[in-house]
């Protein structure tokens, strides 16, 4: 029975981080309908600036944000000049695009820091915490993940919600010419889009690397997980971003607890196959049917 | 009613050649006959080519077959029906696992695995094809991509079947006797190769100009009007996946040959998604496409290496070269002309041509 809690208390620490993945494709996909396969890249990417901050002795929150920076300006810039050219085009044309960008990144990322497996500092403790002498699998560091995300979400709450700035992008990525005619910049909405959706990627690759270490292909993983999350929560809907990353950190935490960590990979396929052959819309989409 | 028809001959269109043979000419201007020819001509000049080479320029082209049966398999899917896979390295994987086992646990003749290489995963394709007929770009390409992820791990996870890490080994097959004693195993596997890449070429080119292409590239351009016009279009989808498949799994028994051992690091990601991006550096859906796909495959990362030591850089960048070199490529190529190498080529020849008439 402590196996199953403790299996419960770490798939939602981890799905929370799948959560944040999820919210930079739903972000995107929901503004541009492309699904951002370099996400890992870049989140990986980030990590390593913050990395190499931290080795320079910059502080570790310091270099959080710098990360986030580096992020936002990536995912900012990749829209403008990569994908602004070829999101107009076949579908195919965009995932093609992603995934070049997506090796091209990681190549680089493995020419400036090398292939190695390297260590990645999370500031708070990873030892698990102690209730009335039982240690749970949660740390302070999974506390941190969880203040992290519920601070996030609740600012893009406040953005999309109560500003108007939010209102213009929810404006430019649901009906982007009507949008045009009230005055509205959509590019420069798209770019934002772009620049916040890979922040957020920024900070999962920050909460990622302490447990799956830093290496340039270590978030193609998670990507996926964070991907499964989307499809879960209907691509479209930020809440329902966090629920599917929930779900799926959940699933895949009892899978790898009960039948072996080496299938969490080969479950996270299975949950994708099974979620898009029952729900192609997702669980929790706003959409009523997928496009055809 | 009138698709069932068409399913129960699918190739109906070769077979009134033999009718109407009006002398050579007329002949050669049959599709299968022409292919056959010309194949059989590149086989020969190909045993001819491999006697004046060195046995590790010979083992270095006798990579670039699997790649290409694989890449054939992934164009025609991706160019020539619409749909993408980032899942193509995992059938490769199935493949050459399935070659490898029987050669362990049976004494099967070569072609019989091959073959069985290339029907165990057109069965598994076909399954992925159920899945992949009810999904679109993105949401296929994400599934595909979690199957190149997951699918090495099955490997580690099953042990005493499938060899671990370290994975099993393959033995090279011994040439028969009537080549002469002088062939030896690499030159020998590279005939065989070449044998595979001539069929299956000539098999693909011909399944493109019948009606099963023609129902492809129609689902690819308009699912809706091709459903309107009585085609299946999951149907034509499951199809083309389960045959592309198939030509991965034969270039994955084939790859397990040349390695001499399959093992879960030679089929992760990166080799699935490396197949893509050799796929529309050449020219995507194009069999020509193909071969300069997976000629860039086999020696871009060795030029790469080659590159980066003559101008001394360090181990992290040539390990790199080849990769970020790909990757610039594929947002290039899509950016600019989504034709690659092919496109090119073709441009050339077409500029050419006119060069030629407008003098005259």
């Amino acid at each position: 029975m402590r196996n199953f809690w403790n299996f419960l208390l770490i798939g939602v620490s981890n799905g929370l981080v799948y959560s944040l993945v999820a919210l930079g494709i739903v972000l995107i996909y929901r503004s541009t309908r492309v699904i951002n396969f370099a996400l890992a890249a870049m989140a990986m990417f980030s990590t390593f600036i913050a990395a190499s901050l931290i080795d320079r002795n910059v502080p570790y929150f310091v270099a959080f944000v710098a990360a986030m920076v580096f992020g936002f300006l990536l995912g900012a810039a990749t829209e403008r000049f990569v994908m602004r050219p070829v999101e107009s085009k076949s579908p195919l044309n965009a995932v093609i695009v992603a995934i070049g960008l997506l090796i091209f990144l990681e190549a680089m990322a493995g020419v400036i820091w090398g292939a190695k497996l390297r260590n990645f500092p999370s500031h708070f403790s990873l030892i698990g915490l102690k209730i009335g002498g039982a240690r749970l699998a949660i740390s302070n560091f999974d506390l941190f993940i969880v203040t992290v995300v519920v601070v996030l979400l609740l600012a893009l709450l406040v953005l999309f919600r109560y500003t108007k700035l939010g209102l213009m992008m929810r404006a430019s990525a649901f009906a982007p010419e009507v949008a045009r005619l009230l005055g509205v910049r959509v590019g420069r909405m798209l770019t934002l889009g772009w620049g916040l959706a890979c922040a957020a990627g920024a900070v999962a690759g920050l909460l990622a690397a302490p447990k799956v270490f830093l290496f340039p292909n270590n978030m193609d993983g998670v990507l996926i997980f964070g991907f499964t999350a989307a499809i879960i929560g209907g691509l479209d809907s930020p809440v329902g971003a966090l629920v599917g990353g929930l779900l799926t950190g959940v699933a895949l935490s009892f899978i790898g607890g009960y039948l072996g960590s080496d299938l969490e990979n080969v479950g996270a396929f299975v949950i994708l196959v099974v979620v898009l052959m029952a729900r192609p819309e997702g669980i929790f989409s706003s959409m009523s049917a997928r496009r055809v | 009613m009138e698709e069932s028809m068409v399913e129960a001959k699918p190739e109906p269109k070769q077979l009134p050649a033999a009718q109407q043979p009006q002398g050579p000419r007329r002949l050669f201007g049959q599709p299968l006959v022409r292919n056959v020819i010309v194949g059989v001509v590149a086989l020969v000049l190909f045993y001819l080519l491999i006697g004046h080479l060195s046995q590790y320029r010979i083992y270095q082209l006798s990579q670039v077959g699997p790649y290409l049966i694989a890449l054939v398999g992934l164009s025609v899917l991706t160019g020539q029906n619409g749909q993408i896979s980032l899942g193509h390295g995992a059938l490769m994987a199935i493949g050459a696992w399935t070659l490898t086992l029987m050669q362990l646990h049976t004494k099967s003749p070569l072609w019989l695995m091959l073959i069985a290489s290339a029907l165990v995963t057109m069965v598994f394709g076909a399954l992925l094809g159920l899945v992949a007929a009810r999904l679109r770009g993105p949401y296929l390409a994400g599934a595909t991509l979690a199957l190149a992820l997951g699918l090495p791990d099955i490997t580690t996870r099953y042990q005493s079947v499938f060899g671990g890490y370290q994975g099993l080994e393959v033995s090279q097959p011994n040439a028969p006797s009537f080549l002469g004693a002088a062939a030896t195993p690499t030159e020998w596997l590279a005939i065989i190769e070449m044998i595979c890449v001539v069929v299956v070429m000539i098999l693909f080119a011909n399944l493109l100009r019948s009606r099963v292409g023609r129902k492809f590239r129609a689902v690819r351009d308009d699912e809706i009007a091709t459903q309107v016009s009585g085609i299946s279009v999951p149907r034509t989808q499951v199809l083309a996946f389960a045959l592309s498949a198939a030509a991965a799994g034969l270039g994955g028994g084939l790859f397990a040959l040349v390695s001499g051992n399959v093992s879960p690091g030679g089929y992760t990601v990166v080799l699935s998604i490396s197949l893509l991006a050799a796929m529309v550096i050449g020219g995507t859906g194009t069999l020509a496409g193909a071969v300069w796909g997976a000629l860039i495959m086999v020696y871009v990362p060795g030029w790469a290496t080659t590159l980066s030591q003559k101008l001394s850089l360090n181990q992290s960048v040539s390990a790199n070269l080849a990769l970020a070199i790909y990757g610039f490529l594929l947002v290039a190529i899509i950016m600019v002309a989504p034709v690659g190498v092919q496109g090119i080529v073709r441009l050339v020849i077409f500029k050419i041509r006119n060069l030629r008439k407008e003098p005259g």
